[in-house]
Order: C-alpha cells, then sequence, then structure tokens
C-alpha cells in the first residue's frame, strides 16, 4: 500500500515538474546556407550510406564552449566545429534539418567511426600518426597548440617551464596530459586527471590545482566565461591541427571534404565562422593550410 | 606479455597504489563497521535508528556518487584538505562500513543467545558483553562473508581511478595515450585482480582453518 | 539476539539512554547543519545553481537519462538471474566437466572488478574487431558480475533445500532437467529472494559505473549539466554557474529512490511469501552478507 502511494506520489511530482517546465524556442542555426543539390562523390562507402538513410550522422562534443556546446534548455548544439559540420554537410547536399548530432567524448572517438555509428566527426579531433593507423582525416580545418589556464592572480606560471611544483589538471587519457607525463614538466605525483575539462577549472577556481592544461581553443572558451577569475598564458607549447575524422579506406570523401574545407577557406566563409564562434574572445587565428594524403 | 614487461613500472606502481587503498580503506572499514554494528545492536533506540538510517542511505547510494561528494563537494566544507588518495579511501570507507556493519551484526545473531545471558547473569554491561563475549565470537562466525565485503571493496577501489587516484584501474588511461593494445593491457590488470582476489582468499581459509581449531 | 544483549533498563538507565539519545542526535544534526551551511556558504544553494531543474528541456532529458539506467538495470538484471540459474545448475550437474567449467567461470568473474569488465568489452574488443555499444558493453558487465554472484546465490538456496524435495521428484519419474528446473529452481529462488534482490540493487547502483564508459545514463547527464557555466548569446547569456553539487544531490536523490523502491518491492514480496508459505521453513540466508558487498 505504502508501495503504491509512493509511487503515485512519485509520478504526480514529476508531472508536476514537467508541467512547470520553463521553455526555450530554440534560435536556429546560424549558418544558413541552403544544401547543395545533386552532390555525388563517387566510390565512397560512406556518402552511399549517407545519402540512403537520407541524413548525415555526424560525431561532436557537447561541452565546449565555442567549438562543440549543448546548450541544455534546447539542446541545440553551437560553436566553431559544430559551424564546420554544418558547412560541410550543406555542400554534400544535407541541410541543418537532416543532420544527425551524435555526442561522442574523446575516448571513444576512433571507435565511434571505425564502427560507423557516426559518419564523420569534427570535435577538437588532433590529427596524429597513430590515429590515421585507425581512421583517415580531412583537413586541418584549425590549427590549435597545447596552452595553460592559471588563475588571474597567479603570476608564477607563464608558460610550461614553470609548471614544476604546481598541480597541473587535465582529461584521463588526453594527450595534453600525456605529452605533460613524457616531458616531466611537472611531478606525478602533481598530475590531477579527471573525466572533464570543467571539472578541472572547477578545482582551478577553488585553488586546488594551480593549471589546467589542454589545446588554447578550448581553454580560451573557459577564459572568456569567467575572465575575471582566470586566463590563458604562455606560448602554446605543441601544434594541434584539428581534423574531421573519417573512415581510414575512405578516400573519396576525404578529398571532397578537402575540396569543400579549400573553397571555404578561399571565399572568406572560414574567416567569418570564426569571427562569429571563436573570434568572439578577441583572439585572432590563421588559417591553417590543407594537408592532403 | 610485451604490455606488461614494457611498463612494468607502471603496473607495479599501479597495483601498489590499490592494495594500500585497499589496506587502509578495510582497516577503516572494519572498525567503523563495527562500532556501526554496535550501535545498531545498543539498548538506545535512537542509536540504533541512527545506525539503520546511515546503513540504509549508504547501501542505496552508488559507490561512484559517494566519490564524487567526496571529492568535489567535501572540500567546500572546508575542514581538512584531503588529497585524492586520502578522499578515495574515506569514500571507500564510508560505503564499505555499511557492508561491514550488516556482517558484523548477522553474525552477531549466529552466536548463541546463551552467551550473553550468561554474560549478563555475571553482572557484564552492555559494552563488556558486546566486546568480551559476543564479538569476539561473532567474528569467527562470518570470517567468509567478511572476506567477500572485503574483497568487493578491493575491487570496488578501482572507481577511484576516475578520481585522479593513480591505482590499477587507471593503467588502461596512461597506455592508451600511448597507445598500446588496450585489451592485453586490461586483461594483465584483470590477471593482476584475480591473483589478489585468490591471496584474500587464502587468507580467509587459513582463518577459518585456525579459528575453527581454537572452538 | 540483540535484546538480550541488555537488561530491560531501569529507570536510571532509561535516563541515561534518553541522554544518550539527545547527544546523539545532536551531534548527527550538528554534522548536517554543519554541510548544509558549509554549502550554502560557498553558494550552492544560490538560485542560479539550481535553476537548470526547471527548464522543460532538461526535465527531459534527465527523465530520458533515467530510463537509459532502468533499462541497462533491467535488461542486466534479467541477463544476470539467466545467466545465475544456468551456472548454478551447471555448478551443481552430475557431470565433473561441467561442474569444473561453470566454477571457474563463476570464479573468474567473481574476482574481476566490474569496471574492469566494461573497460575491457568497451575499450579492449574493438581491438580485437568486435563491435560494442556503450549499452552492451555496460548491460554485459553487469551480466556476467552479478550473475557469477547470483549463481553462488541460487546454489547455496538449492543445496538448502530438503533433500526429499528431489527424491520425491525423482520417484515421479522427472529427468534431471525437470527436477532442477521444475522443482528446485523455482524454490531456491524463492526463499533466496531477499538475497536476491539485495544483489539486484547493487546492479542497479553499479549501473553507474557506465558513466565511465561514457554510457548515457544518469550520472553522465548531470557530469554534463555540472560542466556548463553559461550558456546563450554572449550579449546576454544564462548563468548555471558548473552546478556539480546541487547535481549530484539531485542524482542520489533518484538513485536512493530507485533502490528504495526496489528494497520495498522486496519487502513486500517477502511478507506476501510469508503469509502464503506452503514449502518447508526457509534456510537461513547463507550468503546475505556476502551478496550485500560490491
Amino acid at each position: 500500500m505504502r508501495m503504491r502511494s509512493l509511487v503515485v506520489g512519485l509520478l504526480a511530482t514529476g508531472l508536476a515538474l514537467t508541467a512547470c517546465g520553463k521553455e526555450v524556442a530554440p534560435s536556429g542555426p546560424s549558418t544558413t546556407a541552403a544544401a547543395a543539390t545533386g552532390v555525388t562523390v563517387t566510390g565512397s562507402p560512406t556518402f552511399d550510406r549517407m545519402t540512403k538513410a537520407g541524413k548525415i550522422t555526424i560525431g561532436v562534443k557537447e561541452d565546449q564552449p565555442g567549438l562543440g556546446f549543448r546548450d541544455p534548455t534546447t539542446n541545440q548544439f553551437s560553436g566553431f566545429d559544430i559551424e564546420i559540420a554544418r558547412l560541410v554537410a550543406a555542400k554534400l547536399g544535407f541541410d541543418a534539418g537532416k543532420i544527425n548530432y551524435k555526442v561522442v567524448q574523446s575516448a571513444g572517438r576512433e571507435q565511434a567511426i571505425i564502427n560507423g555509428d557516426v559518419d564523420i566527426y569534427v570535435g577538437t579531433y588532433t590529427i596524429n600518426d597513430k590515429r590515421k593507423q585507425q581512421v583517415s582525416f580531412a583537413g586541418p580545418y584549425f590549427i590549435a597548440g597545447q596552452s595553460l589556464l592559471v588563475r588571474k592572480d597567479d603570476s608564477s606560471i607563464t608558460g610550461k617551464d614553470t609548471l614544476k611544483g604546481k598541480k597541473v589538471c587535465s582529461v584521463t587519457g588526453s594527450t595534453p596530459i600525456g605529452r605533460i607525463r613524457d616531458q616531466q614538466l611537472t611531478e606525478p605525483s602533481n598530475i590531477v586527471e579527471f573525466q572533464g575539462y570543467s571539472q578541472c577549472v572547477d578545482k582551478l577556481v577553488a585553488k586546488e590545482v594551480d593549471a589546467v592544461t589542454t589545446d588554447d581553443a578550448i581553454l580560451k572558451g573557459y577564459a572568456a566565461q569567467q575572465n575575471d577569475l582566470l586566463k590563458v598564458v604562455g606560448e602554446p607549447f605543441s601544434k594541434e591541427p584539428y581534423g574531421i575524422g573519417l573512415a581510414k579506406d575512405d578516400k573519396a570523401l576525404r578529398d571532397k571534404i578537402n575540396d569543400i574545407l579549400q573553397g571555404a577557406l578561399d571565399d572568406g566563409t572560414w574567416q567569418s565562422t570564426y569571427d562569429s564562434t571563436l573570434g568572439k574572445s578577441g583572439s585572432t587565428a590563421t588559417k591553417p593550410t590543407l594537408d592532403r594524403y | 606479455m610485451g604490455v606488461l614487461t614494457d611498463n612494468l613500472p607502471l603496473f607495479l606502481g599501479g597495483f601498489r597504489t590499490t592494495v594500500l587503498l585497499f589496506a587502509v580503506a578495510a582497516v577503516a572499514s572494519l572498525v567503523f563497521g563495527t562500532i556501526l554494528a554496535m550501535l545498531r545492536v545498543s539498548p538506545v533506540p535512537i542509536l540504533r535508528g541512527l545506525g539503520t538510517l546511515y546503513v540504509t542511505v549508504v547501501r542505496n547510494t552508488p559507490l561512484t556518487l559517494v566519490f564524487l561528494f567526496f571529492i568535489f563537494a567535501y572540500p567546500l566544507l572546508e575542514i581538512v584538505k584531503l588529497s585524492y588518495f586520502t578522499g578515495a579511501v574515506v569514500a571507500l570507507s564510508v560505503y564499505t562500513s555499511a557492508f561491514v556493519c550488516e556482517v558484523v551484526r548477522s553474525g552477531i545473531n549466529t552466536v548463541p543467545v546463551g552467551q550473553a545471558e550468561a554474560a549478563r547473569a555475571l553482572g557484564l554491561n552492555f559494552g563488556q558483553i558486546l566486546g568480551s563475549v559476543v564479538l569476539p565470537q561473532a567474528i569467527r562466525a562470518v570470517a567468509p562473508p567478511m572476506m567477500s565485503t572485503l574483497i568487493a571493496l578491493l575491487k570496488n577501489s578501482t572507481i577511484a581511478a576516475g578520481f585522479s587516484v593513480a591505482e590499477a584501474g587507471a593503467i588502461r588511461q596512461v597506455l592508451s595515450e600511448k597507445g598500446e593494445n588496450q585489451l592485453l593491457a586490461l586483461i594483465w590488470v584483470a590477471v593482476g585482480f584475480i591473483l589478489l582476489v585468490m591471496v584474500l582468499t587464502l587468507v580467509q581459509r587459513a582463518l577459518e582453518k585456525r579459528w575453527s581449531r581454537a572452538r | 539476539m540483540s535484546n538480550v544483549l541488555f537488561d530491560t533498563p531501569g529507570p536510571r538507565a532509561r535516563v541515561r539512554h534518553r541522554l544518550y539519545g539527545v547527544l546523539g542526535v545532536l551531534a548527527v544534526a550538528g554534522l548536517v547543519a554543519f554541510v548544509v551551511w558549509r554549502l550554502a556558504d560557498s553558494g550552492q544553494f544560490t538560485a542560479g545553481k539550481w535553476q537548470w531543474l526547471q527548464y522543460k528541456q532538461v526535465q527531459e532529458s534527465l527523465g530520458r537519462a533515467v530510463l537509459n539506467t532502468v533499462k541497462a538495470f533491467a535488461l542486466g538484471a534479467v541477463l544476470a538471474i539467466v545467466f545465475g540459474a544456468v551456472f548454478a545448475a551447471g555448478r551443481l550437474s552430475e557431470h565433473r566437466a561441467v561442474r569444473v567449467v561453470s566454477a571457474f567461470v563463476v570464479e573468474l568473474f567473481r574476482a574481476i572488478p566490474l569496471l574492469i569488465l566494461m573497460f575491457l568489452f568497451y575499450y579492449g574488443l574493438p581491438v580485437a574487431g568486435i563491435h560494442m555499444t556503450p549499452y552492451f558493453a555496460v548491460v554485459l558487465g553487469l551480466m556476467l558480475y552479478n550473475g557469477s554472484v547470483l549463481a553462488e546465490v541460487f546454489r547455496a538456496g538449492i543445496q538448502a533445500l530438503p533433500k526429499g524435495q528431489s527424491e520425491a521428484a525423482y520417484a515421479l519419474g522427472m529427468r534431471k532437467t525437470q527436477v532442477m528446473v521444475l522443482v528446485l529452481l523455482p524454490q531456491a529462488l524463492r526463499t533466496m529472494l531477499p538475497t536476491i534482490i539485495s544483489q539486484l540493487v547493487v546492479l542497479l547502483k553499479d549501473t553507474a559505473l557506465g558513466f565511465l564508459i561514457t554510457y548515457e545514463e544518469l550520472l553522465n547527464y548531470a557530469r554534463y549539466i555540472g560542466s556548463i557555466y553559461s550558456f546563450g548569446p554572449v550579449e546576454a547569456p544564462v548563468y548555471f554557474y558548473r552546478p556539480i553539487v546541487p547535481t549530484t544531490i539531485v542524482i542520489a536523490a533518484i538513485y536512493i529512490t530507485l533502490c528504495l523502491l526496489l528494497t520495498l518491492l522486496a519487502n513486500r514480496l517477502q511478507r506476501r511469501e510469508r503469509r502464503s508459505r506452503k514449502h518447508i521453513s526457509a534456510p537461513p540466508q547463507p550468503t546475505q552478507a556476502e551478496v550485500a558487498a560490491a
């Protein structure tokens, strides 16, 4: 009896909550480029799969402001990566309504592509040789570099060589933390790893760690959110060319996407996309040179 | 084999931290769990209720959440600053002691009623009855389930890997940064745990044998 | 037992006990008050940190996350029970080979940490070319680990049944499989019900580990919401201030409620069981504590 009333009570509470939910009208995607028509990519199994499904599935990040971010109140995606993804999709013949976003975190990216869970992946995905053994990359469409986020009132950290004895935080299993470990930029006991960058930033604000390290593009997003508390310091100490990940054997699609990116770089679309997203933080970026292989 | 031999320091370091984490948390949960069990059979109704409340809440909370609390919410309390390792020990102890409490309590119930009655007849008070008569016998009776609880604690310690403690569960993360074969790496980690569990099982057998002779 | 541990308190003891009770309650209340005060003082209870709860989309997503947790639990539970029944029967088989293999499998999966199992399925198997979604990695891990524990529970339950049960069944001309499936297992299932349910509570809690292999369950969604500082247009952002603590509190409440519902269900079934008891008195609960762990 008690059980039943409990269930009913819970259901009622749930309903009540839903009933008073605040709704937010989703604002449409900012890129309004019309989808190209009659696109063909001969010899691309991935493209055939997309055409057959009538939609393109794009792997993205959801928790990186300015790059790949999902608004929790509308479930709309935004950011530089997302705009690039929309651009590519449009040129491949899929308008914004035919894009199926799938959130894939760093650790599962190669698998998502290999398994065919996503058609392409656009999400701070650094091109490197190790990954090229499993997947292939179009691009780069952006060049980031590993940098450091510190508290604004902390002047003791100015670059990668001043990290000794400081607590450095990053995401588990990521390239940046591996670099800190390999180059012994700080003591192993001072390396802190969590599941997400935001947890590191939380610890940074709470003064439990002294620096958060990863690509500057990501860090700038966090610095912009709390610019009274946080700053990005030092020269980037690595080159992280962001590419669009796709199946390893699909050269036809890779070439096609490279053509699309080249077109965007040439006609100014790339620049305006950058300006409307990452560029808002005030930093400028140099155009990348495509690496066709 | 290559994954193991090439990264031996990593594996050894990881498992050393795991064993350390386990040992400290085990002692802490045994002590705290026993105290909780004493609360749950105490003559004071309110204390019994508090013990029950603790056990009910903790047993129904995922360990990961307990970890989240001690790593992210606890620092806000500004009591004593805990390192991530100590935080993990506290989280594991808080969680495991609820299970230890239940094991000890079930052990207390296996001690023949006459034991406590005789102790009372001798004029011993509650603390003395429990401490000198009932608990020593109860602990012996519950060696197997207690060891299972401790084995569970050993395995649960892997969750600390998600909270910046470099124990055996974290070996995969480091090796994946290096691009090693994760399947092999994980199989070696699993083998390591099987060995540790076997050691604990042997300890349990030895204790059982010794105590059965002593009885 | 517990009531023979102490004498019935006299008037002075009662006063003393009342004092202990008051002190205990005060201590706990003080602790709780302190925690709440510190959290409030550090701004955890400001409206900004809780306003995420009022958005319709967030509520829906939260609901979906709960559903995902329940989905993993439901399939994991059913599979674990089947796995447990099969391997319990295997360990009691008359064929030595079956016994040895079953014992090996059960002991193996009881020894490997569930998290390592999930890692193995999600990160390890793709190396060997086996497709694996987070959902199946979670469900498989839950099945193998909890199934092995349940196998031991069933076995204990079957062994505790009076020998007359199987003898009578054989005398009726039943075959081995029939005896096991029709006579022994159902009874063992019933007598071990409390232990089984407490293991299912463990299983429900363990779904939270899916968060570490990117399964989109409750804890994963909490992590996402907890990661949001602000959103919306740069000119007029809406602030959530990374509500890590508030999300943890909400999620804890949901988990505890789900687990308590399961426990309540168990108690109910047990009461009904006791009322309609037709079978022989239940055995003591041998693996109660053993199972309660994990």
